[in-house]
């Protein structure tokens, strides 16, 4: 296992520089300009003076190998003068976004404690509330616990948070009055009364989110589950007169595991990611947000580097569900 | 422009101020919001409507303009005209005389070093400033002393205050900003998020696209504004639950820009926690018809270019006939209501450079039918006309948007009682409206029959703008397909009109040649079909007050009068 | 699974799909969601055929109207027929939804199944699956609009082409999660015992996939793919909004809701009904692949 694990680390190194070449072009060959948000009113030439100021007149491979350079060179050596007070980066030209002309890494880490905790926080109450579940359903196939989990995760799986953010924001703001319509990111926790706005700021989208979560995981749970109910090692361990509780909880749930932990470990990449539209509808102002309106603005650096960022996360997360199917299912072997 | 206006403006100004002034910062905080977050805290650099108007808040120009468009003075004493020797006899030079008791947040007085800085720091080649043509035609300032600005101009302009009038221009801090001129612009991070000014608030705290939280400037020339101690300026998400946060929910004071379907802003003003308010500019939602053939037939240098001229568009004819067959009326009522006024004009404001007509006003679907019989075209069986083989087709693209997606239906539905057979197409913002030589789908490259979007001038006067339909000014391959003569209207009439616009100093005559290009590239040519006058739409909280709505410059031009009831 | 030959059926009474069909029919809820979703694409394609009204008729007189006899679902804010727009917005978004489901599907199944079986391919297609999950949708999506638009609208017509790139569009950005799973699946199925002794009568490897491997991995491929049905439904409806997909004139289910979500409070039928029409139809793809699931597992089978 480890000597997998250490090979698959190597690996990443190639792996990544070709996604980041893969992304790279990507954006530079889609259609879209960082000058379309300017007013019709400013002349073109003015527009092309300042696209040129951007760094756009530079052939495309010079640009990749300055990006590369800022990203796995400069940004981390800000990373160690911040913390060691060091002034290894200093005067060097960090990764610098179009729309704002400010560092990307300095957005990264301003907008990743809202969405660490809102998108976090309504993952970690997803597969709470979905791992029960879909053991539960599972279990009592075609109960009315069952039939009813069923319905209502197809339900909420089937709407679209366009539409529940909305809805949820008509009935707990608009009506009821409870929680606030717009996300505070000013807000410092520290005091109680203030946690409790942070509560009650958070609920409404921790909701809608988890919905999702909640729906998606709980299927595969359960499917998962139901596949391994009426394998053969099921019944021997019933005839050895296990209890019940252990079969299930032990014997099945391990081995139901698999698939499932796929989709958990692919979903925290996400978390980081941020969720797009349901953080528009509430104004959390996180990754997601900042990625959407980058690519609105076709704002080059900002949209490489957080896709970019993002494929790390897919990668190491990827690698780390193959190390837990190795540790669920000793059977497995890579090699 | 004249004494007149400032003299209006003055007493409008004194006629909204609230009764009685409790004192600087006593009325608490005040809560903004803006569907569309700003980026960055500098207008040389940006120019988006969100970054202008954030910033406005904390740095000034030398006049601002009033929400009837008429000039008043902020950082300056008066506003300089040809009548008090302001403006030089030959119109070639405009003295300013700086306001002496203003001083910047940081308590050092403001300077014309400072104006003049400003100046030299957008001219930068380096610099990749957005507003260098505020500035054209100037060949340099002087600074005589500390409170005396000169602006040169190369020739003779009769509208010489395009510099450092309205909120693309603002002042700069010198002693801030000098080591951020040329190619270190776009590093100044520090100084680009918080720019020291002159305006009622300064920066705390600024989170890009997300929030800017503000405090009152202590050094603001009147001691008793702003009636509020701290401004949370937020951005973000759309307008629909902006629209909700002032009016329904009543989290927020002001709501910036609510372009929605009129039913909907009134089912939410009936909530009762807000205030709809309108304030009408330039803008003018239009159909531009192109006059090229954009056929993807044609090789890449010749499609969408003056070289091939349109089948059938060409033809006046058809393109009133177009014109004819919509109901401006019910358009604008539907897409806008009382956020919109129908119209004829590409330049619909300000009142007296518009030529105010009504012709297009009517439908006429069967004098449009008249007109394409007239002209050859035979309806056929399957309801599109056709002539020489040719069939009436044509495709139509706008960017997208719920409004337009609603006005592309509609026309489309009556061109279909016309014989015109329609193809609607809509493409993102961001490439629509962008410059991207290489993409076929941005507004400038045409590659459609008719296209439609809005458009608008900076300040009150419309040369500049009429300007794009000079011949030459086309966007063609040679030129990277830059450019804004967008429907390809070349008249030699047209051009030599303009050149006279551009040598008359007459007020008067400048208002009449005005209307007359105005009109020939509307009721004459049908080159373009405007559809809508739209208006600027905001709401305010009720207990908000001192909210004065101004298409002309920032929407929050007067926040310093602002106060709670 | 019911076009067996009859002669088959003579020779081979217990064939396998005879059994599965057996085990199908006796499952409820599978009934229930099949007669629902026959329904549906009935409803969706038949009704239009003889309604009076045209889905993009703009009578604007009787706009914002409620429920009446002649327009049952009332009319939008234009005056069109909700009734007409919902039935041909599901014909559009059924078929994407179907076609969509299935692209990523297939793609999915194939290339875990690959991974997972032949260890050779394993790295590479997994690096492959992690380079398109890493891949920034939107952008993707503006560039194969951009690439692709034009040749496809020449060669199929403005609908059918953008109906295929979105159809693309959606499958291949889709279909990682189920390779993944898949994947994983088969890395535990193929060291099981019957696997091993099938494979050591000398069964090939095609043989070993099709019978032995596949039945066992069928449980979240059928999940994935009723959760597909509602995502690419959900994506399509993105898609518009970014002015990415059909025409604007051209209505979706996804769309409608979309567009209906503004007058929320005003005319809540509006976003009523192509939010229960989406649900209906991703409840009833749920239980028909339950149905399904059960009827192709081995194990349950003639429980």
């Amino acid at each position: 296992m480890l000597s997998f694990t250490i090979r698959r680390l190597i690996i990443m190194i190639p792996t990544l520089l070709l996604i980041s070449l893969v992304i790279f072009l990507l954006l530079e060959l889609a259609p879209g300009d960082p000058m379309a948000q300017i007013p019709l009113t400013v002349p073109p030439e003015v527009k092309q003076q300042m696209r040129l100021a951007l760094g756009l007149g530079e052939p495309m491979h010079i640009r990749y190998w300055k990006w590369i350079v800022q990203f796995f060179w400069l940004e981390p050596q800000v990373l160690i003068d911040y913390y060691f007070g060091s002034s290894f980066s200093e005067g060097k030209l960090r990764v610098i976004s179009w729309q704002t002309r400010g560092p990307v890494m300095d957005l990264v880490v301003q907008r990743l404690p809202q969405t660490v905790w809102v998108v976090g926080m309504s993952y970690i109450v997803g597969v709470v509330i979905a791992l029960p579940i879909g053991i539960y359903s599972a279990y009592k196939q075609y109960s009315i616990f069952d039939q009813t989990g069923t319905f209502i995760s197809m339900i909420g799986y089937s709407v679209p948070p366009f539409f529940s953010g909305v809805l949820v924001i008509v009935i707990f703001s608009v009506t009821l009055g409870w929680f606030p319509s717009i996300y505070d990111t000013t807000l410092v926790v520290d005091s109680w009364d203030n946690f409790v706005l942070q509560l009650k700021q958070m609920i409404m989208p921790v909701m809608v989110l988890a919905l999702q979560t909640t729906a998606q995981l709980s299927r595969f749970m359960r499917a998962s589950m139901l596949d391994n109910l009426n394998q053969d090692y099921v019944r021997t361990a019933r005839a050895k007169g296990l209890g019940e509780s252990v079969v299930v909880m032990v014997h099945v749930l391990r081995n139901s595991m698999i698939p499932v932990v796929t989709v958990i470990a692919l979903g925290v990449p996400s978390v980081f990611g941020g969720a797009i539209i349901t953080e528009q509808v509430f104004r959390v102002n996180g990754i997601g947000q900042l990625l959407i309106t980058a690519i609105q603005a076709t704002d080059l650096p900002l949209v490489q580097t957080l896709t970019f960022m993002f494929a790390i996360l897919i990668v190491i997360f990827n690698l780390i569900a193959d190390v837990l199917y190795g540790i669920l299912d000793p059977r497995i072997r890579y090699d | 422009m004249n004494l007149k206006s400032i003299l209006l403006g003055a007493v409008v100004a004194l006629a909204f101020a609230p009764a009685s002034f409790a004192g600087r910062g006593t009325d608490g905080e005040v809560k903004i919001i803006y569907w569309q977050a700003p980026s960055i805290l500098n207008p040389y650099l940006s120019n988006g409507t969100k970054d202008i108007e954030s910033s406005s808040l904390i740095i000034e120009p030398l006049a601002r303009y009033n929400q009837d468009g008429a000039m008043v003075p902020y950082l300056v004493t008066s506003i300089p005209t040809l009548g008090n020797g302001g403006v030089s006899a030959d119109q070639k030079s405009i003295t300013w005389n700086l306001d002496p008791a203003i001083v910047w947040s940081d308590g050092t007085p403001l300077t014309s070093a400072d104006v003049k800085f400003t100046y030299d720091y957008c001219m930068d080649p380096n610099g990749g400033c957005a507003n260098t043509v505020k500035f054209n035609g100037v060949t340099g300032i002087d600074t005589p002393d500390a409170s005396t600005v000169v602006i040169n101009f190369a020739e003779a302009s009769p509208n010489p205050y395009g510099p450092f009038v309205g909120g693309q221009t603002p002042i700069l801090q010198k002693a801030q900003f000098a080591d951020c001129m040329g190619a270190k612009a776009q590093t100044c991070t520090a100084e680009n998020f918080g720019p020291v000014g002159t305006g009622p608030f300064k920066v705390v705290d600024f989170k890009p696209n997300d929030v800017i939280r503000m405090v009152a400037n202590d050094n603001y020339r009147d001691p008793n504004k702003p009636a509020f101690a701290t401004l949370l300026f937020k951005g973000g998400g759309d307008a629909t639950g902006a629209g909700r946060s002032v009016m329904e929910t009543g989290e927020f004071d002001y709501a910036w820009n609510l372009q929605l379907a009129p039913d909907v802003i009134a089912k939410m003003e009936s909530a009762g926690k807000g205030t709809v308010i309108v304030g009408f500019g330039p803008s003018v939602e239009r159909i531009e018809i192109n006059m090229t053939d954009p056929s993807p037939s044609l090789d890449a240098d010749t499609r969408a270019t003056r070289k091939a001229p349109h089948p059938f568009l060409s033809d006046i004819r058809v393109r009133k006939a177009l014109s004819l067959a919509i109901d401006r009326v019910l358009l604008t009522e539907i897409g806008y209501g009382q956020m919109g006024k129908p119209t004829c004009d590409l330049v619909a404001g300000p009142a007296v450079y518009s030529s105010q007509n009504t012709h297009c006003m009517k439908q006429d679907i069967a004098g449009a039918n008249n007109l394409l019989d007239n002209a050859g075209w035979v309806m056929g069986s399957d309801g599109v006309r056709t002539k020489d083989g040719m069939r009436l087709s044509v495709l139509y693209q706008t960017s997208t948007n719920a409004v337009r997606q609603d006005y592309q239906a509609l026309v489309k539905q009556w061109w279909g009682e016309i014989g015109v057979e329609t193809e609607l197409r809509n493409l993102s913002a961001s490439i629509f409206f962008g410059g991207d030589p290489s993409s076929p789908d941005t507004f400038q490259k045409f590659y459609s029959d008719v296209e439609m979007y809005t458009n608008n001038f900076d300040g009150t006067d419309p040369q500049s703008y009429l300007a794009m339909y000079l011949c030459g000014n086309e966007p063609k391959p040679e030129s990277q397909w830059q450019g804004e003569n967008i429907n390809r209207y070349c008249d030699i009439a047209y051009d030599a009109l303009h050149a006279e616009l551009t040598r008359t100093g007459d007020m008067e005559k400048r208002y009449e040649i005005a209307k007359r290009l105005n009109d020939m590239l509307t009721k004459d040519s049908y080159t373009m079909i405007p559809l809508t006058h739209r208006g600027g739409v905001a709401a305010h909280a009720k207990s908000l007050g001192g909210v004065v709505m101004n298409s002309w410059d920032s929407e929050l031009w007067n926040v310093s009068d602002w106060y709670r009831k | 699974m019911t076009n067996i030959p009859s002669d088959n059926l003579i020779k081979k009474p217990r064939s396998r799909w005879f059994d599965v069909w057996d085990q199908f029919k006796s499952h409820k809820g599978a009934l229930v969601g099949g007669v629902f979703f026959v329904f549906i694409i009935m409803a969706v394609y038949l009704i239009p055929l003889f309604w009076p009204h045209d889905a993009t008729y703009i009578d604007i007189r009787s706009r914002n109207q409620g429920v009446s006899l002649w327009h049952p679902f009332g009319t939008d804010q234009l005056g069109r027929d909700t009734f007409a727009r919902m039935m041909q917005g599901g014909q559009t978004s059924i078929a994407v939804g179907l076609t969509a489901m299935a692209l990523s599907l297939f793609l999915g199944t194939f290339v875990g199944v690959m991974a997972g079986f032949f260890n050779k391919l394993d790295n590479v297609l997994m690096r492959l699956t992690d380079l398109f999950l890493a891949l920034p949708l939107l952008p993707l999506l503006l560039l194969m609009m951009l690439l692709f638009r034009d040749p496809l609208n020449a060669a199929f017509g403005p609908e059918k082409g953008i109906f295929i790139l979105i159809v693309l569009a959606i499958g291949i950005t889709s279909w990682m999660p189920t390779a993944r799973i898949v994947r994983g699946d088969i890395l535990a199925i193929k060291e099981r015992e019957f696997v091993l002794a099938a494979r050591s009568i000398g069964t090939k490897n095609s043989k070993l996939i099709s019978r032995h491997i596949l039945p066992n991995v069928v449980s979240p491929i059928m999940v994935s793919a009723t959760l597909g049905i509602a995502n690419a439904i959900i994506t399509e409806s993105a898609l518009s909004f970014l002015g990415l997909g059909f025409p604007p004139d051209f209505p979706t289910w996804g769309r409608l809701l979309y567009d209906a979500t503004d007058y929320l409070t005003m005319y809540p039928e509006r976003v009523f009904w192509p939010g229960f029409a989406i649900s209906l139809t991703v409840l009833s793809v749920n239980y028909l692949g339950d149905g399904l699931r059960d009827a192709l597992d081995p194990r349950i089978r003639g429980r």
